[in-house]
């Protein structure tokens, strides 16, 4: 599904920030990726999403090479990628509803024929009654919420979050992740980066990759 | 995420209670008003150069239908001869040619009367060989075939000679079009006018739209989609401005066709009637205002699809 071979990154002229990372993310696989803060979690999820070149190495991504992908694959596959970012990167002109709609209408869908899609998810997460609101009058939560049920809507294949408990409580976080296992028993593969190891802890079955130092490595999770 | 409670949370969603499909590209940014009102102010000025070129191309054609359907036979007797039966001789050839629809001669009083304003009241003309005129109306079908006519003045009648004013008629001509290449010319500079403000507003509004672009390239739409929400946020504010400017020009017309009326009859009025015509746009004419108004609205929208389209094309 997503294979990294001796993939390198540096920004420029300067020193690697990744080097060498070779891994691969098999269908209906669950892992996270973690490393203390400035690791390089993100950009490595950046890399998985395609949203930046390596400067060495292969990425394939759904058995295509990311290096001669043409722009309209690119669509193609972000498609059957659900991604959670960080900063949430929901539309603030838009309201709850809307933003997680936007997968879904960027596909060119009709808003009938996918509105009781975003509603049940909306109602799922816990935001059935925030669907009008946009992201600026949200808490953190709820953005974070929006922000994985936008990921979600589109039921992807591979599924990135990167840090999707960070602005939650420990029990909203749980919560969460046991939506990304439930996501993960329906057949779609998932990446969480974290850097909460207790978190980690309650969900030993996951795989874990850890990045530091530019170097990755990788542990498998005990059997469920 | 079952199928079944999906069907039935959809049949308890009311319609209207929340915003379903707001523009990806926010309405309101002062970039955008700015660009309505140059719209508007291009749209009144290209309005008013196709109003005025069609005003001139209408007055011309009056003008031309009316100097080719008169013509002038001007007798010049020698000293012997007996210019009243020279002129009545080219009245009657003049009759039966098929191209004249009637012929009037001047009589001796009114072509004294055309000298008075360079010769001055008083003066006894009779010993003078001053030239008599015959006034031609032709028909409007045989207007351009006088060559007949010509030959047979030539040979009954050789002191009459035959103006057909084809040389006044080629000028005005091309007076008239000399005025409507230029409209064309003005209205094409407007055109590239605003397209420039479009191709600058665009740009400020995609490096504003940064962030929107990123996030739905991120979620997976397509160059073509994108360009397509920025397309009609461009064809609204193009037709906003389009409607603003079209508007205040179909005023401006109906202003000046009315004040036309009223100064009708004023020395001024009437020189700019000859210039113009009534001064009033025909229903063809609003109607063309009105496809000037629609091509500025589809130019807007197109132009901004294509400096994004071509943007993104670009990006890595």
């Amino acid at each position: 599904m997503l294979r990294f071979e001796n993939v390198g990154l540096r920004y420029g002229m300067g020193p690697e920030v990744l080097g060498d990372l070779s891994f691969s993310v098999e269908p209906q696989s669950f892992q996270f990726l973690t490393g203390p803060s400035g690791a390089g979690k993100t950009t490595l999820m950046r890399l998985m999403l395609l949203s930046l070149r390596p400067t060495r190495g292969t990425i394939r991504v759904f058995g295509l090479d990311a290096a001669t992908l043409r722009k309209n694959d690119l669509t193609t596959l972000r498609r059957r990628i659900g991604a959670v970012f960080q900063d949430f990167r929901l539309l603030d002109h838009l309201s709850t509803y809307e933003n997680v709609a936007l997968p879904l209408r960027a596909m060119g869908r009709e808003e009938k024929g996918y509105r009781a899609e975003v509603v049940e998810l909306l109602r799922w997460v816990g935001l059935g009654d925030r669907m009008d609101a946009p992201p600026p009058v949200l808490s953190g939560g709820e953005k974070q919420r929006a922000a994985i049920a936008r990921a979600l809507i589109v039921r992807p294949e591979l599924l990135l979050a990167d840090e999707p408990t960070g602005n939650v409580d420990p029990l909203l976080a749980r919560r969460l992740l046991r939506l990304f296992v439930e996501l993960h028993r329906l057949g779609t593969a998932v990446v969480i980066a974290t850097h909460d190891l207790q978190l980690m802890d309650q969900f030993g079955f996951a795989r874990r990759l850890t990045i530091g130092g530019g170097k990755l490595a990788v542990f498998d999770g005990s059997p469920s | 995420m079952n199928e079944p409670a999906v069907e039935h949370v959809a049949a308890d969603e009311p319609e209207s209670a929340f915003k379903t499909n707001a523009p990806l590209i926010p309405r309101d940014s002062v970039a955008g008003r700015a660009l309505v009102v140059v719209i508007a102010i291009m749209t009144f000025l290209a309005c008013l150069t196709a109003g005025g070129a069609l005003l001139v191309a209408d007055a011309s054609k009056a003008w031309r239908s009316d100097v080719l359907r008169d013509a002038t036979i001007q007798v010049k007797p020698g000293p012997h001869d007996d210019v009243e039966s020279l002129v009545a001789k080219a009245v009657a050839i003049a009759a039966q040619a098929p191209a004249v629809e009637s012929a009037h001669a001047y009589s001796r009083a009114e072509s004294e009367k055309l000298l008075e304003p360079w010769l001055g009241q008083g003066l006894d003309l009779s010993q003078l060989p001053i030239p008599r005129l015959i006034l031609l109306r032709l028909r409007a079908s045989g207007a351009e075939d006088l060559t007949a006519l010509r030959k047979a003045l030539a040979s009954a009648v050789p002191q009459a000679g035959l103006d057909d004013h084809r040389v006044w008629a080629a000028r005005l001509g091309a007076m008239a079009r000399a005025i409507v290449i230029l409209a064309a010319a003005l209205f094409v500079l407007m055109i590239v006018a605003m397209g420039t403000a479009i191709g600058f507003a665009t740009r400020g509004a995609m490096a504003g739209a940064r962030e929107i672009v990123e996030v739905l390239h991120l979620v997976g739409a397509s160059d073509a989609f994108i360009a397509g929400e920025f397309e009609i946020h461009f064809r609204g504010l193009g037709l906003r401005g389009a409607m603003i400017g079209g508007l205040a020009a179909v005023a401006f017309f109906a202003t000046a066709s009315l004040l036309s009326l009223s100064w009708a009859h004023s020395p001024g009025g009437e020189e700019i009637a000859a210039m113009f015509g009534s001064f009033a746009l025909r229903p063809l004419g609003y109607l063309a205002l009105v496809v000037v108004c629609g091509a500025v609205t589809l130019l807007t929208g197109l132009l901004s699809r294509e400096i994004v389209m071509r943007h993104l094309q670009r990006l890595p």
